[in-house]
């Protein structure tokens, strides 16, 4: 399972890349092998606020259906379109083809809720024992 | 919780395992949308040890046994398979079965994992007469091979005598030492067979399947999908001991002419009206309804989807479910929970139309 170094990451598996002005984010190699084969992604509109940890896009599998949340607070400067079409690219690229959707974060300080990826390593190893 | 004697092989595939009906299953290998695919195209095998089996030995002119089936056992040929119900006395579907015609005085009949138990507390409970029921279902074990190519790598273990063997009939082959039934049914709607091995002998007879490149694991995951595909029902989801067959629409797995238990309920229930309806239909889009979700007409509720999923072969979102008046074929329908709203169209089943299992050159079930 990959947990890339400079990513910061939430408990329900969304992992964040803070750059300078932007925020861009998907869900991890973990989320996505759990959920199985993604079937349908709704994007979220750029224009639209997120809020820290609250239902930022919807996401199904074959299985089931279920939310992502947003790592961190702002406004939405645009998301990956070619989800709508190929929603398998978070299956096959969930870190790279397959991010979710950038933000413009309000508050930097938000960070300090998020996991490092040596936490996140833990966290994740909890979790399947 | 139960395990099927190929826990072990499921785990050396990396299979997903998970809960199902009170059996450790298998739910998917390499991806239940590859897995339903490859089923389609070529031949997928499955792990159906957690279904039960019962043999009954009755003298039909001397038990009520054939009361017991809402279709006429009396009239089957032995070697013959039919699909139907078992009701409690208010006309509620206890189990939806197969039954096989061994010789004239002696059947098999298949049921559901999860309601084995009840199915043999149900059946002795109204049994009568010159009749001797056994569950032999801990003990034999179940494997199904079923798409298109199934028949190419079942050949290669039984010879050609295969090929006589037509849909819903079965026959006993030399397989592995043993000598077994081997039925032409399933549950996806593919060109398939049903194997009944004793548990010794299981997993070398898995093994040897699956040594063939044509075929592949199949977890229950794509099972679903694949029997949603043609509008098959799940005992449990789309049919319940609250809902009768008329209720469910599978008028034709009843015949009114014979007598079975829930009769008396079931012609009460066709004169005074049906209450529910089965409604089957094809979202907008990938978005797929679930379980549960509301089923929507101009604003008003009017039912409850039983199974929702994404279709592998449609690529959209396709569901079964029922609704409080009849819906014609073409009608626009939502299926809502929270605030999504998924627009879709009621249509016939099956979705996918191109199913091989009455044979391979007519597509069409």
């Amino acid at each position: 399972m990959q947990i890339p170094d400079r990513l910061f990451y939430t408990k329900e598996h969304e992992w964040v890349r803070l750059e300078k002005d932007v925020a861009t984010i998907g869900i991890t190699d973990y989320a996505q092998g759990s959920l199985g084969d993604i079937t349908f992604v709704d994007v979220p509109k750029a224009g639209a606020s997120a809020k820290q940890f609250k239902p930022l896009a919807a996401i199904e599998s074959v299985k089931a259906a279920s939310d992502i949340y947003a790592p961190v607070s702002g406004e939405i400067i645009k998301a990956n379109s070619e989800l709508t079409a190929h929603p398998e690219l978070i299956n096959s690229s969930p870190y790279d083809k397959g991010w979710i959707a950038v933000i413009r974060p309000l508050d930097v300080s938000e960070k300090k809720n998020l996991m490092n990826p040596a936490d996140y390593t833990k966290y994740v190893e909890g979790l399947s024992k | 919780m139960k395990t099927t004697p190929l826990l072990e092989e499921h785990k050396k595939l990396n299979a997903r395992l998970a809960p199902f009906g009170g059996w450790l299953m298998p739910i998917q290998y390499s991806g239940i949308i590859e897995e339903h695919r490859w089923t389609r195209s070529s031949c997928g095998l499955f792990d159906i040890c957690h279904m039960g089996e019962f043999i009954i030995e009755a003298d039909l002119a001397e038990s009520n046994l054939n009361q017991l089936f809402t279709f006429d056992i009396s009239s089957m040929r032995p070697g013959t398979c039919r699909y139907g119900f078992t009701l409690n006395e208010a006309a509620g579907i206890v189990d939806d079965l197969v039954v096989y015609r061994i010789k004239n005085n002696k059947w098999m009949v298949v049921v559901n994992a999860s309601t084995t138990d009840n199915d043999e507390v149900h059946f002795k409970k109204y049994l009568s007469g010159k009749v001797d029921l056994k569950n032999v279902s801990s003990g034999l074990g179940k494997l199904d091979l079923q798409g298109p190519k199934s028949a190419d790598a079942l050949r290669k273990i039984t010879g050609a005598k295969l090929e006589r063997l037509e849909y819903y009939t079965f026959d006993y082959f030399d397989v592995l030492g043993e000598n077994i039934i081997i039925s032409r049914t399933g549950y996806t709607g593919e060109l398939g067979y049903e194997l009944y091995m004793p548990d010794k002998k299981i997993v070398q007879l898995w093994q040897a399947l699956l040594s063939d490149a044509l075929v592949k694991p199949v977890g229950l995951g794509a099972r679903d999908t694949l029997r949603l595909e043609m509008g098959y029902s799940l005992y449990g989801q789309d049919i319940t001991g609250d809902i009768t067959p008329l209720e469910a629409g599978l008028d034709k797995f009843v015949d009114l002419k014979k007598e079975f238990v829930g009769k008396d309920a079931l012609l009460l229930q066709k004169k005074n009206g049906l209450k529910k309806h089965p409604v089957f239909f094809i979202a907008g889009s990938r978005r797929s309804p679930r379980h549960n979700y509301r089923i929507v007409v101009n604003g008003n509720d009017i039912g409850v989807v039983t199974s929702g999923s994404f279709s592998p072969s449609l690529e959209v979102g396709i569901g079964m479910g029922y609704a409080s008046q009849p819906l014609a074929v073409g009608e626009r329908i939502a299926l809502e929970e929270g605030n999504v709203s998924i627009p879709a169209v009621v249509t016939r089943k099956p979705f996918y139309k191109n199913g091989t299992a009455r044979g391979l050159k007519h597509a069409n079930t």
